[in-house]
């Protein structure tokens, strides 16, 4: 969850980029968005707001990543590229510009990457495993499209992988990991199919992996990390179980992860790093302790980290950007009430509008 | 990129990271092509090796060379132990190939695994390995996993290991990662009742000299300060599920013949039901009981649990007086979440006589207005208080006593060390570490009513660290009003003081019921609720609260204000839905509608979460503009109320659309924001 994480996007992202942008014509055609909301948007397409995200340049850095797809890390990051195309398309839907990337390629492309087991790999012809079949799943549901899908295949796949004891293994190999347990618990989820697998015990297996400081690792007995902390409330939202949850504790020790220059670290003594506004935060505001932080301060440390030139955030002002520290820092400005950009679910990592679209109709 | 500086590429990095791209590239399509057609000769598996090599991360590689490994010993014909050896070998050295280009490889670390797991490695080469791991990075949490699996799988003792966690923490203090794995083993050694750390006593006194040796030389390296505090936990911890309070309370007499029954206990607990609790009227054992659970979770869990009860009247003797017993039927049939029972007996008895009681249903025409002048002090000797004084006396009857002599020395001597500490260093956990020893000290005291005496050294700690860490203001301030309100509850005197006879300024017959007036205190969290259950009415406006979190214990409850508070969210009012007897409340003035994120969703019942259906009914009900926005949410807490008065002005949400749904969804509502409807 803390390696060096890119991703070439490819071609997948066939571009509109002088298009008109989605925000705009979501208003137009769906008036019941409230008011104050379509204000603030006039506010940053001024410059007005709090205004220093540079939101058309990081559109544009995810849109045209493609132009780099010989260098050395988009090339290494091939076996990745499903879930480097889910960041970039959820970071252009918070920006409102999910408009400008053309969605049967996407889909298509998508669906190439399935295996006959049902699961899906990270790229064509590459080996299915539950971490890319999440994200096939979530991009589909950006586009509405989960339809696409034989959902009987791809749940009885997933299904397939709880072990007896509740845990998730990540493939036919055997690896086992809460965030195994995570992705296999919101893939379900997503696809209505949670019956599919035995619950409590997956929840048993989750809870078996608390520690001393209320947090969570990625096996019983592992050192809480606020990845895998994310991956495990994540599952226990999802299943309404948060009661599991030691919230007080859990969320002094997350609060904690704050260092002087407002960013978030990952671990006591570690260095702060952009993703985890996303890992970090979204556990935060789960369990209804985010006001432990200062949101101001960490929204600084974020807008610190962008390239403004070119686009992209990194994890560090001043470090060499990519598509996914891009993603949590702008998933993470959403999930600080950032203006201008739309709401993300903390628990599904989707836009609050696709998970209302899922669960409320 | 993690680590990498931002630097525009010159020609020659350019040139030389497209050559590299090409050569990977061209194993990567090598190395498919291979995988797809089953190909596993030795070219093949060099091809591999060279593309792990340069990419570690590559998961369907690491596939590929665990499919060659049984292709290739299954083609052996007979077992030829030096040929698996060989193969073996072959395959940790890849791996260590690899990590030494990334250690953190998710890969590389399961594959090795995977491998060791078929067949034999010594200890000794696993063990050099992960100590030259551990030596390079000593929080490499994939190495500290590691070390715990080969550990299991070679049956080294916890004992040994917890050495290697004291040696490691001799080496550096800072280390997180070690004493995490410490209270691992220690746990483990406590489970299993290993001589040396059973009872818990005998560790705990040398642990606490261990970190404190840690923190007192920089305070302000966090890594010994979470292990603290487990500590502490571990010492003040009462370690099973137990009733805490009720209502009516133990002793009491109520003149209502249909009341709630509600059941608080100390933790989440299971199973409260017709078999394990027994509810005895006078002779009679009532069947007819069904306990439900005070919160939004599926699995059953939960720290309040509630039934009715209807005392059957049968003819005309209005003046009879009943008895009333409920009690621990089969008490170890209530279990809490980790799965410990309740063990200890446990019975509540009180009185129902039958005579008129006030009825808000009386004067449901007339507004109530919960203002200053609409309230006057409570005696000490008026009747009203006799109800909670009986509470108060027997409430702690029933409460388990967990104070033993060695728990009071330790928090004791390490109130000591602490105060010492923050004599000569300006350190914030330091501090939070003392008010929290202070609760300690006042949560395991020995005397039966609530002890408080530390409260106000509390809460002046955590004025100060609000001053210190004002990054962590909030936290502090939440701490601060859970402290504040605990010792508001402690006794009758105390509560006194915030109680007020609600009695109309401008008429002098009009009553209500008494009410709690927690107002304009800037709490921002409530808590304390076992000692609140008799709550009927409850004034919270003025505050910065933004969750009511455990607020459905109080069952009782009939008027509440909530103006001028931060709650953000319908889906923050999720409490009330289990308020079935809620007549009046304000929630104007907070920020309902202001956010676009909404902290209180997974805590509540959602579909999101997979604890609340989506309503057809709404489906029904709700026009196509009510569908959209906050309708829903309104819709699903106040749906099951019967509201007569409400307040909603200066919210977000509560547009006219809204005002105009809200009208149609409470069909008893007579007060809408001071207007009377016809």
């Amino acid at each position: 969850m803390s390696q060096e994480f890119n991703t070439n996007l490819g071609t997948l992202f066939a571009v509109n980029l002088d298009g008109p942008s989605r925000l705009h014509r979501r208003s137009a055609t769906q008036p019941d968005q409230s008011a104050p909301f379509s204000d603030r948007i006039d506010r940053f397409d001024l410059g007005l707001g709090m205004g220093e995200l540079a939101a058309e340049k990081h559109a544009k850095y995810i849109l045209t990543v493609e132009k780099k797809k010989d260098d050395i890390e988009s090339v290494l990051m091939e076996h990745l590229r499903i879930n480097g195309a889910y960041w970039g398309l959820t970071t252009l839907d918070i920006l409102g510009k999910l408009a400008a990337v053309d969605q049967e390629t996407v889909i298509s492309w998508v669906m190439s990457c399935q295996h006959e087991s049902g699961g899906f790999g990270g790229n064509e012809g590459h080996d299915p495993h539950l971490l890319y079949t999440l994200s096939a799943i979530q991009i589909l549901a950006l586009f509405n499209k989960i339809d696409t899908l034989d959902i009987e295949k791809v749940s009885n796949y997933i299904s397939t992988l709880q072990n007896e004891d509740g845990s998730f293994s990540g493939d036919k190999w055997g690896e086992i990991d809460t965030r195994f347990s995570y992705v296999a618990i919101c893939s379900l989820a997503l696809l209505k199919q949670l019956d599919k697998i035995n619950v409590e015990n997956a929840v048993k297996y989750i809870v078996s992996c608390k520690n001393l400081d209320g947090g969570f690792g990625c096996t019983p007995g592992a050192e809480s990390h606020a990845g895998q902390i994310f991956c495990c409330i994540g599952a226990l939202a999802i299943t309404g179980c948060l009661h599991y949850v030691d919230k007080d504790l859990l969320g002094w020790w997350l609060c904690e992860r704050q260092v002087k220059s407002g960013g978030l670290n990952g671990r006591p003594e570690k260095l702060p790093d952009v993703c985890y506004s996303w890992w970090v935060l979204s556990s935060l505001i789960i369990i209804d302790r985010v006001h432990w932080i200062d949101k101001e301060k960490l929204v600084k440390f974020i807008l610190d980290c962008q390239d403004k030139e070119n686009g992209g955030i990194s994890d560090r002002p001043d470090d060499a950007v990519d598509v996914f520290h891009t993603y949590f820092g702008v998933a993470g400005l959403s999930l600080l009430e950032y203006p201008g950009l739309k709401a993300i679910d903390p628990a599904y990592a989707l836009p609050v509008d696709v998970i209302n679209r899922i669960f409320l109709h | 990129m993690h680590g990498r500086p931002r630097k525009p590429a010159t020609p020659v990095d350019e040139n030389a990271s497209a050559l590299k791209a090409a050569k990977i590239r061209s194993l990567q399509s090598q190395f498919l092509l291979n995988h797809h057609n089953n190909i596993y000769t030795k070219e093949a598996l060099e091809i591999n090796a060279k593309l792990i090599e340069s990419n570690p991360e590559f998961m369907t590689a690491w596939n590929y060379r665990k499919l060659a490994f049984e292709h290739n010993l299954s083609n052996q014909s007979e077992a030829d132990s030096d040929h698996i050896k060989s193969v073996m070998d072959e395959e940790l050295q890849v791996v260590e190939n690899a990590l030494r280009k990334n250690f953190k490889s998710y890969g590389a670390w399961h594959h090795r695994k995977w491998v060791i797991s078929k067949g034999s490695s010594s200890t000794e080469r696993e063990l050099r390995l992960l100590n030259l791991f551990q030596k390079q990075d000593t929080r490499n949490f994939h190495a500290w996993n590691y070390r715990r699996f080969i550990a299991g799988l070679k049956n080294i003792s916890d004992e040994k290991e917890l050495q290697f966690t004291t040696d490691m923490i001799n080496d550096n203090f800072s280390n997180y990662s070690a004493w995490h794995n410490r209270s691992v083993l220690l746990s483990h050694l406590l489970e299993k009742k290993v001589v040396g750390y059973f009872p818990k006593e005998i560790f705990l006194k040398e642990e606490y000299e261990f970190v404190r040796n840690a923190v007192f030389t920089d305070p302000d390296d966090q890594s010994g300060w979470f292990y603290h505090l487990w500590l502490l936990d571990q010492t003040v911890k009462v370690d099973m599920p137990n009733l805490v309070s009720s209502w009516p309370p133990h002793g009491s007499e109520i003149t209502k013949t249909t009341f709630p029954i509600v059941l608080f206990f100390n933790e989440p607990v299971e199973g409260v039901n017709l078999q394990t609790v027994s509810v005895q009227v006078e002779d009679a054992i009532f069947k007819n009981i069904t306990w439900s659970l005070l919160s939004a979770n599926k699995f059953k869990c939960g720290q309040a649990w509630l039934t009715h009860l209807t005392i059957p009247l049968g003819e005309t003797n209005s003046s009879k007086i009943f008895q009333v017993k409920i009690s621990s039927e089969y008490s170890q049939g209530i279990i809490s979440s980790n799965d410990v029972p309740c063990s200890q007996h446990w019975s509540i008895e009180f009185r129902v006589s039958v005579c008129h009681d006030f009825q808000l249903e009386g004067q449901s025409l007339r507004r109530m207005l919960m203002t200053d002048e609409n309230f006057c002090t409570v005696g000490i000797n008026s009747n009203v208080m006799d109800l909670f004084k009986s509470y108060f006396e027997l409430a702690s009857d029933y409460e388990q006593p967990t104070s033993s002599k060695w728990k009071s020395e330790m928090i004791a001597s390490e109130l000591d060390q602490y105060r010492e500490l923050l004599s000569w260093a300006e350190c914030k956990i330091g501090k939070l570490t003392l008010a929290r020893l202070l609760m300690a000290n006042d949560a395991i005291g020995t005397t039966v009513a609530p002890n408080t005496s530390h409260v106000e050294e509390v809460l002046k700690l955590y004025s100060e660290l609000m001053e210190l860490d004002p990054a962590h203001y909030q936290y502090y301030k939440d701490e601060y009003s859970l402290a504040f309100l605990k010792q508001v509850t402690s006794s009758k005197e105390s509560l006194m003081k915030y109680c007020g006879q609600y009695k109309e300024s401008t008429s002098s017959n009009i009553t209500g019921p008494m009410c709690l007036r927690l107002n304009s205190l800037s709490l921002s969290q409530i808590g304390s609720f076992e000692r609140l259950l008799w709550v009927q009415s409850l004034d919270l406006s003025h505050n910065q609260l933004h969750s009511i979190e455990g607020l459905e214990a109080l069952q009782l409850l009939s008027c509440l204000n909530l103006s001028h508070n931060k709650v953000g969210s319908f889906m923050a009012l999720d409490p009330l839905r289990f308020l079935k007897s809620l007549r009046v409340l304000n929630i104007s003035y907070n920020e309902i509608g202001a956010h676009t994120v909404d902290t209180r969703r997974y805590l509540c019942s959602s579909p999101l979460s997979h604890t609340f259906d989506y309503d057809k009914k709404f489906e029904e009900f709700a026009t196509g503009d009510e569908k959209v926005l906050n309708c829903w949410e309104a819709y699903s807490v106040f749906g099951g109320l019967d509201i007569m008065q409400l307040d909603v002005v200066g919210n977000a949400a509560a547009d006219e659309r809204f005002m105009l749904f809200l009208v149609k969804l409470l069909p008893g509502l007579k007060w809408l924001d001071g207007e009377e409807l016809h």
